[in-house]
């Protein structure tokens, strides 16, 4: 088991020093200059190259680049271009907000995709498995933003209930229940993830349903209720733990949308804004640090796959 | 003491509505084996899981019949509502030991699930009753080998759990749905040796399906043959093997190659088994037997009786008319 997480851990490593040359490359690709973007157009070709120098922008890219590693491996992800402040803060003070959203976001996609999805399979054919299954065709096919603006437009604009942009902090004034800032977000990001965990969920245990080890366990004489349970959701479930690694890669990208309508001080604005900035260590900075977080559930889920799944060897 | 009385099994809807198996009877004695033989397609599987009270509704269902066990009527019972009701335990075998086991369970919980439903027991008492299963089907190391997960184990081992789940279940009588067609032929015949024994310890009644005429002339004590849906034939295993009556039956035993007769070529039988729904006036062997004439596409054929207990349908009896 240990060298097995420790084999996975060092594939997870290769990974990330292969997505830090991608990352770096891309970002310099993108046309504009950062010192123009700071300095206005009318400075002077002096100002410009001074900046340039300070900022160490003028070495070649593989320098730029094994200059930036090093200070990453140090733990220092650089100085902000536009806020003169280091990544590493800027990304702390979003942390908070992305972290939080998306737990609550995740929360509601296991609470919401598994057992709708269970009771959609359960029901098959009947009505209540056609009208859930549409409805969540048509929440995984509905934009992300279009979901937010609907939501505000309900619940904060007419009825009032919720909150429509902003998070405070919970440690500020307000405390835990400044959490209801994240209700229509983690909805809206929640959405989209949830009908399509519903629909993996109801098509897997349909799947195994059919398998011939259900007949096994209805021919035992255990309950109907137990034979779904113990038998096929829980065989299904293998299917839908998988699918959680790739539904955390579709919310960082739906991240962004949704901070962006809901105006959360969260990581997934901030990358919009410095792209817009071409404030390179911000954006390299916060992409590294989402890229880790990737790999690291990728790996919780290779291992709890270990788990639940005793036919995965080892090796 | 399970007795299956004009037995009917419909699928499909409206008018498409077809019967896959029609009027099946046959009876199971205690400490005996029937084997029910037959071609692919002919309905026996069907049969056996309209026995378990298993049949995937709503494609199939029990048109007509009924399936009796010590006189309770159990037909279309699944098996948890047998227990609920307390009427005697019918338990299955399938054909497949690979997938018929749950691939994340291991073996010991699957046996266990069977045990607590049927012994009433629980935590050790069950587990301790598990393993006895597991030595019964000679299993060894018992006690390690519970908390083996299926896929550690071969297909004649998985199989043997097979019948141990099955056993958990103190079945009254035991099916058997061609358990040993996935097996090699040395761990075939361990299996089939384990079934009969167990069939005469426990005085249980099995019904065991194949399409090998091998098997059943070893191992049953009578045999009923199917062929489109119908038991064309039925009565004591040397009976129907020295005197078959149907054509059919007589085909199927020439398919057999016999080394000491020095065929050159196998025989077959010639065409196709029909579709469920395709034939329904007359004797549906006719279109392929060699005995047939104008009254058997027309008419259905009535029953006829070589000695006791032994029967078939066919206007044209072969050891009769021989």
């Amino acid at each position: 088991m240990l060298i097995y997480i420790l084999r996975r851990t060092g594939a997870a490593l290769a990974t990330l020093a292969a997505a830090s040359v991608v990352i770096f490359i891309f970002i310099h690709l993108i046309p504009g200059d950062p010192i123009y973007v700071m300095l206005g157009d009318e400075a002077t070709p002096e100002q410009v190259e001074a900046l340039r120098t300070r900022l160490g922008l003028d070495r070649s890219l593989p320098v730029q680049y094994f200059y930036w590693v090093g200070n990453v491996l140090q733990g220092d992800l650089g100085t902000s271009i536009f806020f003169q402040e280091p990544v590493t803060r800027i990304i702390l003070d979003g942390a908070e907000t992305s972290l939080l959203l998306a737990t609550v976001t995740m929360v509601w996609i296991v609470l919401l995709g598994v057992p709708v999805g269970v009771l959609a399979a359960t029901r098959h054919g009947t009505w209540i498995d056609q009208g859930l299954s549409g409805v969540a065709m048509l929440l995984a096919s509905i934009p992300t933003f279009w979901v937010g603006l609907y939501l505000i437009l309900i619940f904060a604009a007419t009825l009032g209930w919720l909150p429509s942009s902003g998070y405070p902090s919970v440690f500020e004034e307000g405390g835990i229940s400044n959490l209801r800032y994240l209700l229509l977000p983690s909805l809206t990001l929640a959405a989209p993830n949830a009908a399509l965990i519903l629909r993996l969920t109801r098509a897997s245990m349909l799947d195994v349903a059919k398998e011939d080890y259900v007949r096994t366990a209805r021919s035992k004489g255990i309950r109907p209720r137990r034979v779904v349970t113990r038998h096929i959701l829980r065989n299904a479930l293998l299917a839908v733990v998988s699918a959680f690694g790739f539904t955390f890669a579709a919310l960082i990208s739906e991240a962004v949308v949704t901070e962006t309508v809901f105006a959360l001080p969260g990581i997934g604005r901030m990358v919009v804004q410095s792209i817009l900035r071409r404030d390179y260590p911000v954006i390299q900075g916060v992409i590294l640090v989402i890229v880790c977080l990737y790999l690291v559930i990728n790996l919780l889920v290779d291992i709890s796959y270990r788990f639940l799944d005793p036919r995965v060897e080892l090796e | 003491m399970l007795s299956v009385r004009n037995l009917v099994v419909s699928g499909g809807k409206g008018s498409a509505q077809i019967d896959i198996v029609s009027d099946v009877s046959f009876e199971i004695e205690r400490g005996k084996v029937l084997g029910l033989v037959g071609e692919s397609g002919s309905g026996k599987s069907i049969t056996s899981l309209a026995v378990m009270g298993l049949l995937p509704h709503p494609q199939l269902w029990v048109r007509g019949g009924s399936i009796e066990l010590d006189g309770a009527d159990i037909t279309e019972e699944p098996p948890y509502l047998r227990v609920e009701r307390g009427h005697g335990g019918v338990a299955m075998i399938f054909q497949e030991p690979m997938t018929s086991l749950n691939p994340v369970l291991p073996i010991g919980e699957q046996i266990v699930e069977a045990v607590r439903v049927h012994d009433g027991s629980t935590g050790v008492t069950a587990r301790n009753r598990a393993q006895e299963l597991l030595d019964m089907v000679r299993i060894p190391d018992a006690r390690l080998q519970l908390n083996a997960y299926p896929h550690e184990l071969s297909g004649g081992m998985r199989q043997r759990v097979m019948i141990a789940i099955a056993l958990a279940c103190r079945p009254q009588a035991l099916i058997a749905d061609e358990p040993t067609t996935a097996l090699d032929v040395t761990v075939q015949l361990q299996v089939l040796s384990l079934i009969r024994e167990l069939c005469d310890t426990f005085d249980m009644g099995v019904l065991f399906i194949t399409h090998d005429l091998g098997v059943v002339s070893e191992l049953a004590d009578s045999v009923a043959v199917m062929y489109g849906g119908k038991i064309v034939e039925t009565g004591p295993v040397e009976r129907l093997f020295n005197t078959p009556l149907h054509p059919y039956t007589a085909g199927l035993m020439g398919c057999v190659p016999d080394p000491s007769a020095g065929h050159r070529r196998f025989q077959t039988i010639p065409g196709q088994a029909p579709k469920p729904g395709e034939i329904t006036h007359g004797c549906r062997f006719a279109p392929r037997c060699s005995h047939a004439q104008a009254i058997c596409s027309d008419d259905a054929p009535t029953r006829v009786t070589e000695g006791a207990r032994h029967f078939a349908e066919c206007h044209f009896p072969i050891s009769r008319g021989a």
